[in-house]
């Protein structure tokens, strides 16, 4: 008599009626294949656990987005954010679609360079310039987003000595009815240190100040907030056009739109709350085309920075079953191979986990845990999942943004990371780290060296 | 070990403790595991009984077996007075 396939015994306790905090299985179908590609092949030529990018959703996203705001507004150009996925591959696939480049570090910089992206469609922005770094952004014609007064006296000073002029843009910051407020970027607008602003580089000689930019803040759950900073950067433009005869030429609304993910402590699933796009460019479009300012002359072209709403989807983490236990109040614990080291991101998500196999219709309630050897590595304090075993393989979704540039290297290597091209070709696009890729950073002291003997 | 003599499960691997209240559900390797408890079976048999029975290496076997007896001691299910 053949034998009877085994599933681990379980024991559920019922509770009828009452609430779980661990919520109810969501779950129905196991995640086998990426973009046709087997879950399972991936994993065994590419390890576990391993990063995997879908072009297709890439491409599917941004253009999604583009439609949302060139269907409302006639001159709308997209940068790429490097800072939430500044892998090379991923850059070149929105630079292909016909994205700029928006960076906040002179090696984001010469990344979008070497990326072919030309000096002056790349964006400057952030709070780190240094000398060195302004002198390149300006050399190559790039758009210098000041975020202090100490730019503003720094840069007129590398103009000066190199002379040469410099488009620039001021960042503002502003209440928008949402909190926490963003003030720590840019000049504040409430305050009248935006004008004080204005008026500084409106004086310098060599600055041709062509744009306003604001990035109010991120993961934003309502649109109308883009409405009103919308509007506080148009009436901006409108007095600058008044007291200067200069016209803005374009307004840069930053990002921060949400993607599908759930943040924690959210009662509905993330997919349910964000806004869609056409909410977002509805707000900001809408608020721009009806403003004296957008009438009063040529409208000014809309810039967007999105990182996150475009790339999240796109990206999954493959990962394995380590071990199972109880925790001492009997609570079941799954111990992954990837914990917060790679997935930055379940600090503030509840990540969807999908078992990549077959599975009954048994599930039991877990946290999951990374494989670090330290108390704060936990990916999902509480998740209903099948009745997983080790070796068992799951794939996290929503991971695109962020974790590829945040990950840490801290007990455990980076992993290999793989992008699935539109004819489902696999392409490794960033390999493994080893012991080598540290070590090669090191350098020992001579009297450290082994076969010194010991140090006097 | 053995299980609380008032435990009644039904063929589906319905749970139910009288003494309590509580009920609970199970899979078919637990439905098993309950009812050579409920037989009066050692550990040693019933991991024996198991493998006899289903597609499973040892290692796996004990460690699942532990587990799933540790929590009917943990949801009060199994006898306190039978050792």
């Amino acid at each position: 008599m053949p034998l009877k396939t085994y599933e681990r015994p379980y024991l559920r306790k019922l509770n009828a009626g009452l609430g779980n905090k661990f919520g109810t299985r969501n779950s129905q179908v196991p995640v086998t294949e990426i973009d046709g590609v087997p879950v399972a092949k991936l994993m065994e030529e590419y390890g576990s656990p391993c990063f995997v990018l879908s072009e297709q959703t890439i491409r599917q996203t941004y253009r999604n987005a583009v439609r949302a705001f060139s269907t409302r507004y006639p001159k709308v150009q997209m940068a790429w954010s490097y800072k939430t996925n500044y892998l090379n591959a991923v850059c070149r696939i929105f630079h292909d679609e016909g994205s700029w480049a928006e960076v906040v570090s002179i090696f984001e910089y010469r990344k979008a360079l070497a990326n072919g992206v030309p000096g002056t469609q790349i964006l400057f922005n952030g709070p780190d310039k240094s000398e060195d770094d302004l002198r390149t952004a300006v050399q190559h014609g790039s758009l210098i987003h000041i975020d202090h007064l100490d730019e503003v006296y720094l840069l007129s000073e590398i103009l000066a000595s190199e002379g040469l002029k410099a488009r620039v843009a001021l960042r503002i910051n502003m209440d928008t009815g949402v909190y926490p407020l963003w003030d720590r970027f840019g000049f504040n607008y409430e305050n009248g240190s935006a004008w004080t602003a204005v008026t500084k580089v409106m004086a310098q000689p060599r600055m041709e100040l062509v744009g306003l930019h604001c990035h109010i803040g991120t993961y934003m759950l309502s649109a109308q907030a883009y409405a009103v900073a919308s509007h506080k950067l148009c009436d901006l433009a409108d007095e600058i056009r008044k007291q200067y005869q200069r016209r803005i030429e374009y307004l840069d609304l930053g990002g921060g739109f949400a993607s599908g993910n759930t943040l924690k402590g959210s009662y509905l699933q993330g997919s349910d709350v964000i806004p869609t796009m056409d909410d977002y460019a509805e707000a900001i479009t809408s608020t721009i085309l009806q403003h004296p300012f957008a009438m009063s002359g040529e409208i000014p072209t809309l810039y967007l920075e999105s990182g996150r709403a475009l790339i999240d989807d796109a990206g999954y983490l493959l990962g394995s079953v380590l071990a199972l236990k109880r925790l001492g109040d009997g609570r079941r614990a799954t111990i992954m191979d990837f914990g917060v080291n790679l997935l930055f991101t379940s600090f503030w998500y509840e990540h969807r986990i999908s078992p990549a196999q077959e599975y009954s219709s048994h599930h039991e309630d877990m946290v999951l845990y990374g494989p670090l050897c330290m108390n704060i590595d936990v990916v999902r304090e509480n998740v209903s999942l099948p009745l997983l075993k080790r070796g068992d393989r799951v794939v996290v979704h929503r991971v695109g943004a962020y974790n590829m540039t945040q990950w840490m290297q801290f007990i455990q290597m980076r992993p290999n990371v793989v992008l699935i091209d539109r004819q489902g070709q696999v392409h490794l696009i960033r390999r493994r780290e080893t012991v080598d890729t540290l070590n090669e950073m090191e350098l020992t002291p001579l009297h450290l060296e082994l076969g010194q003997g010991k140090p006097a | 070990m053995k299980i609380s003599q008032n435990i009644a499960i039904s063929e589906n691997g319905f749970l139910f403790n009288p003494a309590t209240g509580d009920s609970f559900s199970t899979n078919a390797c637990g439905k098993e595991i309950i009812r050579l408890l409920q037989e009066g079976q050692s550990q040693a048999q019933i991991l024996e009984a198991l493998q006899r029975e289903f597609e499973v290496d040892q290692a796996s076997l004990e460690k699942d077996l532990a587990d799933f007896l540790y929590m009917l001691g943990n949801y009060r299910l199994l006898d306190a007075n039978a050792q």
